[in-house]
C-alpha cells in the first residue's frame, strides 16, 4: 500500500461548500424549455379491479395535454419491470409488473392514469377529476396470514401468495440439535420502513425524435442499471437513451431499483412530444417508494450449559409486497448472515417471500444484514439470559478468531479481530462498573440497560461470479476512467454514484495520492451515462469504496505506469531507475534530475515519445474484487428505561468499527453516526403501518411515521479499530452501512437488559412508550 | 401537493376581515399564521374557497398585563410569546409552553389566536386557557375558554368572527407543564399542565379527549387536602382519551396520571 499523505487524512468534504450553500444541481432543478408536469392518479385501494376509467373531464381541462391510461403506454413500454435473482434464484412466483395497472391494482398507490399538464396546479386538479370505477377485492395485508391457503391473494387468481419459499443448509444441523443441552426460542419482528430520503424522486424525460435520443434526468443510485432497464422498455438502444443523475439528496436503498415513473416519464415524452417533469410528493413517498426490511424471524438455537453455540435453525418471514421489488429478494442475505460473529457446528435457514397488497419491499440501509445481525445478537443475548451468562462473555466463548474463515453457508470472512473490537469497546463504557451501576440502580427502582451488538457484514459486491448471477447477468464489478489533460488536470469517470457519500473527496485523495499531484488538480465525475466507462454498477451494499475505489486506485495506476515510462524516455535513464515520489519522476541516485507530473502530461500530448507509445495519458481499469469485504465492529447502547411511561433515554453509545484501511477518517465517522441513527430510528421511532382490517396505510405523512431527528438522537462515541482487508491492495472495506446493521439490536439489547427484571424477555420494534408500558402492564398482572 | 385553487384577500383591518368573512360566507377562512390550515390545505383535507388573511393587521400583536389580566393580542406569535418579558412574569407557564410548540420555524409564524380558533385537543394553549379560564374576545364579543372548547375543532366562532386576543389571570406561582412526546417537535401525546392560583391548584390536561380537558377530581382532592400522589391518581377521572397511532387510549389515561402527579411534585420543588 502507497503511504502517503492523503490516504487516512482527516480532509473535509469538498463537495459540502456547494451542497450546504444550496448550489447544488438536483434532478428538480433542470425544466427544459417547454417542460410540462406529470401527474399520478393512484390507486386509493391496496387492492381493487378496475372496472373502468372517465378520463374526459380530466382531458377537457384547458391546461391539460394528455390523460395516459396503460393502454396508451402499451404502445412505447414493452415487457415487464425487471426482477433479478439476487439472493434467491429459485423463485416460484413473480408477478409480471408493467409500470401502469392494467386490470388490478395490487396496493394503495399504483398507478392507474397519469395527467401531463402546463403546470403542476392544473396536473393535480385534473388528476382529481379522473374517476376510476373501482371493484375492491379482499386484500392481503400481514405476511403471515398471508400464508393461509384460505386466504384471499394478493393476485385474484394466483395459486397462493408464496413468492419463494427455500431452505439453506449449512453444517452439521442435526447433530448440533442431537448434543444441545438447551434450546432457545425466539421471535423477532422486523416493522416494514420507509426510507425517507431528503429529496424525493424526481423524474425529468425529454425525447428528442429527430436525433432519436431520450434524456432523463433522475435521482438514482445506479443510473447505469435504469439505463439499461428503461431503454430496453422503450426499445430504443442503450446509447440513444442517457441518464443523468447529478447530485441527489439521499437514497439508502431506495434509489437503486427502477419504479413505474421512471419509465411513465419518459414514455409520456415521447407520447406528448414535449420534456415531461414528475416531482414526487412526501405522500407519495411513503406510499409508493419501496419500503424496506418487513421481516418475521422464528428461530432455535442448539447450545451447551457452558454457553457454547451449536446450531440454528431460523425462519425469514419476508413480505415482498405486491410484487418482487427488483433486487427485493436481496434480503434473503439476512439467513446467511444469520450465523454473525460466531462458530457454529451446522445453520439451517428457510426464507419464504410473500406476497401482500403493500407497495414492494426492495434494499433499505444494510438490506437484510440488520436483519441478520438483530437476529443473532438477539439470540445471542437471550442464550446469555437462559444460562444466567453475562452477555460479553457468551460472546466471547463464541467468537471466530482466525482467519479466512468459511461460515455455514460457505462464505469466506475475509479478515477480523472480534475480541479486540469488542475489548475496545468494553474499555470504553467501563463495563464492570457500568454493571455495578446497573445492579444499584435496580435496587433503587431505575432500569439502566447495556445492549451489546458485536457484528460483522458482508459487503463490497462483487465478485463477479456470485454477483453476475444475481443480477441475471452483469457482474458487479467497477469501472474507472482517468483522464490526463496536458497540463496535468486530472478528471476521474467513476461508475459509482454518490449521494452523500462523499466520494468526491474520497476518490480524489487516493487519485491525488496515486498520481501525486494535488487534490485540486483531480476532478470527479459521475453519474451521466454518456460519460466513462460503458457500465457503471452503482453505489448501495457499501461498494464504492472496497470495488469503485479500487478501479479508481487502478486506472491511476495505469496512468501512473504510462507516465513513469515516459518519464524515463525523457530522462534517459532506464524505467526500473525512475521512482514516482510527491508528483516528481526522478532517476534514482540522481534526485535533481527530474520531471514534474506537469511536464510528463504535456509530453504526452507531444511528439517526442518512446518507440511504440501512443499520445495521450488516461486509463481504463475495472476491478473484479476476490471476494466480498467483511467490516465488523462492537457497539454498545446504555438506556434508562422509564418504568412509569416505558420511556427509553439513551444514556450513551459507543461504537468501535472496523472496516479496515480509512481513507478519510471524517467521513467513516459522518457515515458511522448516520448509520447509528438510522439504527436507532429503527429501534425507538419508525414504523410503517397499514390498518390491518382495511389495507390502507396509516403512516402516510411523516407527522405519523416517526423519523427521529437530532434532538432525539444520541451523539454517538465513534472510535476505530484497523483490521486491513486482504482482499484489495488498499486493505479497505466498506462502512455505508455498519452504523444501521449493528444499531438497531444494540438498542433493543439494551432495552431488555434493563427490563430483565421486571420479567420482560423480549421487545419488538419501534420500543415506542405505549408499547413498553402494554407488555410492562402484561408482566406485572398477576 | 399544492392546495386547491381559493381566493386571497389581505384584510387591513378587522372591520375589514369580517365584513369579507361575511361576504365570502362559511367556506371562507381565516389566515393568520397558517401553521395548521396550510399543511391541510396542501393535503387537500381543507379547500377553503377564500382565504382572508389578517397576518398583517395592526394592533394585534401586543401583550400586556391589564390589572389582573395578562392580555396577548391574536397575532402574538409562539416565539413572541416565549421571550416576552411580560408573559415571562405575568404568566410564566404560557411562555414556557410557547417555547415548546414545534420546532423553530412553527414558531417563528404560529400564532396564539391561530392556535385558540383551530381548537385542536393536542394543541397546548387551549390547555391552559381552559384551566386558568381565559377569556376569548373576539369581534364580536367575548367568550370564556369553558364554553369556548365545544368539540373536536369546534368552537362558537361564527365564519365572519375573528380573535381579537385572549386573556389570561396573571398567575406567577409554581407551575409545570409536562409534554410528553416521541419527537421534540411533535404534538403532545398527552399533556399535563398544573398551577398553582388564589391558592389552589388548576390542572389541565392536552390531548386527552376531544378538547382540552380539565382534571377536576384530582383539582378536588387536592383542594381536600389529599397529597399529591393520591390526588394525581384520579386526573384521569372521566377520561375517554383518543386511541391513535401514538397511543392507547388506556396509554393516555395513565400518562394523564402519572404526568399530572409528575408535574405537581416538580411545580412544589
Amino acid at each position: 500500500m502507497a503511504v502517503t499523505q492523503l490516504i487516512g487524512a482527516r480532509i473535509q468534504r469538498r463537495e459540502d461548500p456547494r451542497l450546504v450553500t444550496g448550489h447544488g444541481r438536483f434532478t428538480d432543478d433542470r425544466s427544459p424549455r417547454g417542460c410540462c408536469v406529470l401527474q399520478v392518479v393512484r390507486s386509493p385501494h391496496p387492492h381493487a379491479r378496475i372496472r373502468s376509467i372517465d378520463t374526459a373531464r380530466a382531458a377537457a381541462h384547458p391546461d391539460v395535454l394528455r390523460v395516459l391510461t396503460a393502454a396508451d403506454f402499451r404502445s412505447v413500454l414493452h415487457g415487464a419491470m425487471p426482477v433479478t435473482p439476487s439472493f434467491v434464484a429459485e423463485k416460484r412466483q413473480v408477478p409480471e409488473r408493467f409500470p401502469i395497472a392494467t386490470e388490478e391494482v395490487v396496493y394503495q398507490g399504483e398507478p392507474v392514469a397519469v395527467v401531463v399538464a402546463r403546470d403542476r396546479a392544473a396536473a393535480v386538479d385534473a388528476a382529481e377529476w379522473v374517476v376510476v370505477d373501482y371493484e375492491p377485492l379482499p386484500a392481503v395485508v400481514d405476511p403471515i396470514a398471508a400464508l393461509d391457503p384460505a386466504g384471499p391473494r394478493a393476485h385474484a387468481g394466483a395459486p397462493d401468495n408464496v413468492c419463494w419459499d427455500v431452505t439453506y443448509t449449512g453444517g452439521d444441523v442435526a447433530g448440533a440439535f442431537a448434543d444441545a443441552e438447551l434450546v432457545v426460542h425466539g421471535r423477532i419482528v422486523q416493522q416494514r420502513l420507509a426510507p425517507t430520503p431528503i429529496e424525493g424522486r424526481v423524474v425529468v424525460a425529454e425525447h428528442d425524435p429527430y436525433d432519436e435520443r431520450m434524456t432523463i434526468w433522475l435521482g438514482s443510485q445506479n443510473p447505469h442499471f435504469i439505463r439499461l432497464f428503461v431503454s430496453q422498455a422503450l426499445q430504443m438502444a442503450e446509447t440513444q437513451v442517457r441518464v443523468v443523475s447529478r447530485d441527489v439528496g439521499g437514497g439508502f436503498g431506495s434509489k437503486i431499483s427502477p419504479y413505474p415513473e421512471d419509465y411513465l416519464v419518459p414514455a409520456a415524452a415521447k407520447l406528448v412530444g414535449r420534456p415531461v417533469k414528475w416531482v414526487e410528493t412526501r405522500t407519495e413517498a411513503m406510499a409508493g417508494t419501496t419500503h424496506g426490511r418487513g421481516q418475521v424471524f422464528e428461530a432455535d438455537v442448539a447450545v451447551r450449559r457452558d454457553g457454547t453455540l451449536l446450531g440454528m435453525r431460523l425462519t425469514q418471514t419476508l413480505d415482498v409486497g405486491a410484487y418482487c421489488g427488483t433486487f427485493g429478494a436481496f434480503q434473503a442475505v439476512a439467513v446467511y448472515m444469520a450465523p454473525g460473529a460466531y462458530r457454529w457446528r451446522g445453520v439451517e435457514g428457510r426464507t419464504i417471500g410473500v406476497l401482500t397488497n403493500r407497495v414492494p419491499t426492495d434494499p433499505y440501509r444494510g438490506a437484510g444484514r440488520p436483519e441478520g445481525t438483530h437476529l443473532v445478537e438477539r439470540m445471542v443475548d437471550l442464550v446469555a439470559r437462559e444460562l444466567g451468562m453475562d452477555q460479553a462473555e457468551v460472546r466471547r466463548r463464541n467468537f471466530v478468531t482466525a482467519f479466512p474463515f468459511t461460515n455455514p453457508f460457505g462464505f469466506v470472512y475475509d479478515s477480523g479481530n472480534y475480541h479486540g473490537s469488542l475489548d475496545l469497546a468494553l474499555a470504553a463504557v467501563d463495563y464492570p462498573s457500568l454493571r455495578r451501576r446497573q445492579a444499584e440502580g435496580r435496587a433503587a427502582g431505575r432500569y439502566l440497560g447495556i445492549g451489546l451488538s458485536t457484528y460483522v457484514e458482508i459487503c463490497g459486491f462483487g465478485p463477479s461470479a456470485p454477483t453476475a448471477g444475481a443480477t441475471g447477468g452483469i457482474a458487479l464489478v467497477e469501472g474507472a476512467q482517468v483522464r490526463v489533460f496536458p497540463t496535468g488536470s486530472v478528471a476521474v469517470y467513476v461508475g459509482t454514484h454518490a449521494h452523500g457519500q462523499g466520494h468526491d473527496t474520497t476518490f480524489a485523495q487516493i487519485v491525488a495520492d496515486t498520481l501525486g499531484v494535488p487534490m485540486e488538480q483531480v476532478e470527479l465525475h459521475h453519474g451521466d451515462t454518456d460519460e466513462g466507462t460503458g457500465f457503471g454498477y452503482g453505489t448501495y451494499g457499501s461498494r464504492s469504496l472496497s470495488v469503485g475505489g479500487m478501479a479508481v486506485r487502478g486506472a491511476s495506476l495505469l496512468v501512473r505506469e504510462k507516465a513513469r515510462r515516459l518519464a524515463a524516455h525523457l530522462l534517459e535513464a532506464a524505467e526500473a531507475d525512475v521512482l514516482v515520489e510527491r508528483g516528481r519522476f526522478a532517476v534514482r541516485g540522481s534526485p535533481a534530475s527530474s520531471r514534474s507530473f506537469q511536464e510528463v502530461a504535456l509530453a504526452a500530448y507531444g511528439a517526442n515519445l518512446p518507440s511504440g507509445m501512443e499520445q495521450g495519458l488516461e486509463a481504463v481499469h475495472y476491478f473484479d474484487p476476490a471476494n466480498f469485504v467483511w467490516p465488523f465492529g462492537a457497539h454498545v447502547c446504555v438506556v434508562e428505561v422509564d418504568p412509569d411511561t416505558g420511556q427509553v433515554t439513551i444514556e450513551r453509545y459507543v461504537a468501535v468499527d472496523d472496516c479496515g484501511t480509512v481513507i478519510n477518517p471524517m467521513i467513516v465517522e459522518g457515515q458511522v453516526q448516520g448509520g447509528i441513527a438510522q439504527g436507532i430510528a429503527q429501534a425507538l421511532f419508525e414504523e410503517v403501518v397499514y390498518d390491518p382490517d382495511s389495507g390502507q396505510l396509516r403512516t402516510g405523512t411523516l407527522l405519523d411515521y416517526l423519523v427521529p431527528t437530532m434532538s432525539e438522537l444520541p451523539v454517538p462515541e465513534c472510535s476505530r479499530q484497523v483490521t486491513p482487508s486482504p482482499t484489495n491492495e488498499l486493505g479497505v472495506k466498506g462502512v455505508g452501512e455498519a452504523g444501521t446493521i449493528a444499531a438497531s439490536v444494540a438498542v433493543i439489547n439494551a432495552i431488555c437488559d434493563a427490563l430483565q427484571p421486571l420479567g420482560i424477555r423480549h421487545v419488538d420494534m419501534p420500543a415506542s412508550p405505549d408499547r413498553l408500558w402494554q407488555q410492562l402492564q402484561e408482566v406485572r398482572r398477576p | 401537493m399544492i392546495p386547491a385553487s381559493f381566493d386571497y384577500r389581505r384584510a387591513h383591518d378587522l372591520d375589514e376581515a369580517t365584513r369579507w368573512l361575511g361576504e365570502l360566507g362559511p367556506e371562507a377562512k381565516v389566515l393568520a399564521g397558517g401553521h395548521s390550515l396550510i399543511p391541510l390545505m396542501r393535503l387537500r383535507l381543507a379547500q377553503p374557497s377564500a382565504l382572508v388573511d389578517i397576518g398583517r393587521v395592526p394592533g394585534l400583536d401586543t401583550i400586556r398585563v391589564d390589572g389582573d389580566r395578562l392580555r396577548i393580542g391574536a397575532l402574538v406569535r409562539h416565539a413572541a410569546l416565549a421571550r416576552s418579558e411580560v408573559v415571562r412574569r405575568a404568566l410564566p407557564l404560557l411562555a414556557e409552553m410557547a417555547a415548546e410548540v414545534g420546532d423553530q420555524q412553527v414558531r417563528a409564524r404560529g400564532t396564539l389566536g391561530g392556535v385558540i380558533a383551530h381548537a385542536d385537543p393536542a394543541g397546548d394553549y387551549p390547555t391552559l386557557a381552559l384551566m386558568l379560564d381565559a377569556e376569548i374576545v373576539t369581534t364580536h364579543g367575548s367568550h370564556p375558554a369553558r364554553d369556548f372548547f365545544q368539540h373536536l375543532f369546534t368552537t362558537p366562532l361564527q365564519p365572519d368572527e375573528v380573535i381579537r386576543e385572549v386573556t389570561f389571570p396573571v398567575a406567577a406561582g409554581p407551575h409545570r407543564y409536562i409534554k410528553f412526546r416521541r419527537r421534540r417537535c411533535d404534538w403532545a401525546i398527552v399533556g399535563a399542565a398544573v398551577q398553582q392560583s388564589d391558592g389552589g391548584w388548576r390542572l389541565g390536561l392536552t390531548n386527552c379527549g376531544p378538547t382540552p380537558m380539565r382534571a377536576r377530581a384530582a383539582e378536588a382532592a387536592l383542594a381536600e387536602g389529599r397529597t399529591m400522589a393520591e390526588a394525581a391518581l384520579q386526573a384521569a377521572e372521566g377520561l375517554t382519551p383518543p386511541s391513535d397511532l401514538r397511543a392507547s387510549s388506556d396509554y393516555r389515561r395513565h400518562l394523564a396520571r402519572v404526568l399530572t402527579r409528575r408535574a405537581l411534585e416538580q411545580a412544589a420543588a
